[in-house]
């Protein structure tokens, strides 16, 4: 008796579990084809970098390297310029986040915290810059690039965006969320606005720089048009821009060369994604698609 | 209470005192590197292009912006006459109406799976999920590139189950469906987050109501999470909108607006003029897609404000 309602019990009991649980198998079954489908490309370029090109175009559907080489990034520094392209990479990044850093900050600091006859429209100004469209004002970005004896330089590439709309929109919301009391005593005491911002305002900021030179770091690595447009030669190049023009050179026929430079160009973001994904995911919330 | 009224009367007074000369002269030089950047390569540029459209200045005249021929209409003229720029729209509409369902369709489904589905491994799909955002385009087009080779790897799989693959990349038809999908794989992660976003704003006690009263996961979906996720919905999808409109990466390194023009975006038509030094016509075909943008940007707006 007490065997059979036993026996009788387990099987309701897994049947229980199961209409109680059915989403989760299908759920990772799910997830686990989607996240494949994501996948499977940056597998194909980490392995396909290291096979020769002859290797690949014998056999473009294998994917693992039958005789791994590094061959493919050797040709790439040392006879493809890629070294120097990313030199400008690095230096555009750097003068990007550097500028956004003090000058996103001072501008978000200000719209947020002080006073001033125009605030709304500078405020405005932001707004605006966010919406216009890139393709709208590249072609007299240029002319006036031309015009400040810029084009072609690395100084030239990074100017337009050293103090990027998104960077002010970030600083001006996180300074909004800052109490006025801490800047109200330090200014009874008599202390000067700028005192102020560098004394109170930035050692309270450190995440929030923290996600916005991560977004600025990202969008000028991977920035594209505006790269392609001033940068004229060789000398001037970014990792994406020497790529692309790498692959209209090679018409895709030196594919080992490819692949190993796009291993180039999406490792070290993909790396500090990896390290740093909590302000990544942060910065996409705050910032949306721009 | 007194404290209170002090401080009420003393309000007007250091409200005056913070509006002294001083202080708006300190205020101006905080956002003044923002102002001169937004005059010179935003508010300055968007009155140049208009005016540049309403020219025909070239390549030629860049040292002397100002010193070319008005020439009225006849750059729009020109323009909506030519079949490539009204194939261009057309393109671009093609993008939009298949790529914004689908990577905002593919965003939600992920981000409920996410959120609602599963509590193991959460963080390792949502880093999986993200990595095509973060990941280069010029990458993942040679990837793109290298994959829809008629010799690649997509037509050698296809090979192996008695298939003849298509020239992907060369059919007039099948390339843009390829360059769709390079865009869709490229950004559903950001509606992902976005939607994942979304999701923490809906309360538990709804869900746990639903619960009492006896609605299964499905019920629950259908009737709590889709209808709260309807503001997020509206502003992920004009999001993308936007953000495709103006779409230049994924058709200029993959097929160069080819094969025939049949992936030529707006922007790349635009890019295309710019390259032959024709910066009257780069400039209007460029104004088009402003109008075009400021429509959904009104929109974007509005959805945003009644949002709040």
């Amino acid at each position: 008796m007490t065997s059979l309602t036993h026996s009788a019990a387990h099987p309701v009991a897994t049947q229980r579990e199961r209409t109680l649980h059915p989403a989760p198998v299908a759920t990772y079954v799910l997830l686990t084809a989607a996240g494949l489908v994501t996948l499977v490309p940056f597998a194909w370029v980490f392995l396909g970098a290291f096979r020769s090109t002859d290797e690949i175009r014998a056999n473009p559907g294998s994917w693992i390297p039958t005789d791994p080489t590094f061959d493919n990034f050797v040709r790439l520094f040392r006879d493809n310029g890629f070294a120097g392209y990313l030199g400008n990479s690095l230096l555009v990044a750097a003068m990007m986040v550097l500028g956004n850093l003090i000058f996103a900050s001072m501008a978000g600091y200000a719209l947020a915290k002080l006073r001033f006859t125009g605030k709304k429209l500078v405020f405005g100004a932001v707004m605006a810059a966010l919406m216009v469209p890139f393709a709208a004002t590249f072609v007299p970005q240029f002319v006036v690039t031309v015009n400040l004896g810029l084009v072609d330089t690395l100084p030239g590439i990074a100017l337009p965006t050293i103090v990027l709309p998104i960077a002010v929109f970030i600083m001006r919301q996180f300074a909004e969320s800052v109490p006025d009391d801490l800047f109200e005593a330090a200014r009874i005491d008599g202390a000067g606005e700028l005192r102020i911002f560098v004394k109170i305002f930035l050692p309270l900021t450190g995440p929030a720089l923290a996600t916005q030179a991560i977004m600025t770091m990202l969008f000028s690595w991977n920035s594209f048009i505006w790269p392609l447009v001033v940068a004229q030669s060789d000398s001037t190049y970014t990792l994406p821009v020497g790529l692309a023009a790498a692959s209209r050179q090679a018409h895709l026929t030196d594919y080992g060369l490819l692949l190993a430079g796009a291993v180039v160009v999406m490792l070290p973001v993909l790396v500090l994604f990896l390290l740093l994904q909590k302000y990544f995911i942060q910065g996409i919330a705050a910032t949306g698609i721009k | 209470m007194a404290l209170a009224l002090i401080q009420e009367a003393a309000e007007p007074v250091r409200r005056r005192r913070r509006n002294g000369r001083g202080h708006n002269r300190v205020a101006w030089l905080f956002v003044a590197p923002f102002v001169v950047l937004f005059l010179v390569f935003t508010a300055g540029p968007v009155l140049l292009s208009l005016f540049m459209g309403f020219t025909d200045i070239h390549s030629s005249d860049l040292q002397t912006p100002f010193a070319v021929n008005l020439v009225g209409l006849a750059n729009y003229a020109a323009l909506f006459a030519d079949p490539g720029f009204l194939r261009s729209i057309l393109n671009t509409l093609y993008f939009v109406v298949i790529g914004v369902p689908l990577t905002a369709g593919i965003g939600l489904l992920l981000a409920i799976v996410l959120d609602t589905g599963i509590n193991r491994l959460k963080g390792t799909f949502r880093v999986a999920f993200y990595a095509p955002v973060i990941t280069n385009i010029v990458s993942v087009a040679i990837i793109w590139q290298y994959a829809f080779n008629v010799s690649g790897p997509i037509n050698q799989a296809l090979a192996t189950i008695g298939l003849a693959g298509p020239n992907w990349l060369g059919d007039e038809r099948l390339a843009m469906p390829v360059v769709i999908l390079l865009g869709v794989w490229h950004n559903f992660g950001t509606a992902m987050v976005l939607f994942l976003a979304g999701l923490q704003t809906v309360p538990a006690d709804v869900y746990e109501a639903a619960s009492l009263d006896g609605a299964g996961s499905w019920r629950k979906l259908r009737s709590i999470t889709i209808p709260m996720l309807r503001p997020t919905t509206l502003l992920v999808s004009v999001l993308i909108t936007v953000f495709y409109l103006q779409v230049f990466d994924e058709p200029y390194l993959v097929t160069d607006g080819g094969p025939l023009g049949s992936t030529q975006s707006m922007a790349l038509y635009t890019y295309h003029k710019f390259g032959f030094g024709d910066y009257g016509m780069a400039s209007a075909s460029s104004y088009v897609l402003v109008v075009v943008v400021a429509v959904f940007s009104v929109i974007q707006f509005r959805s945003l404000r009644s949002k709040v």
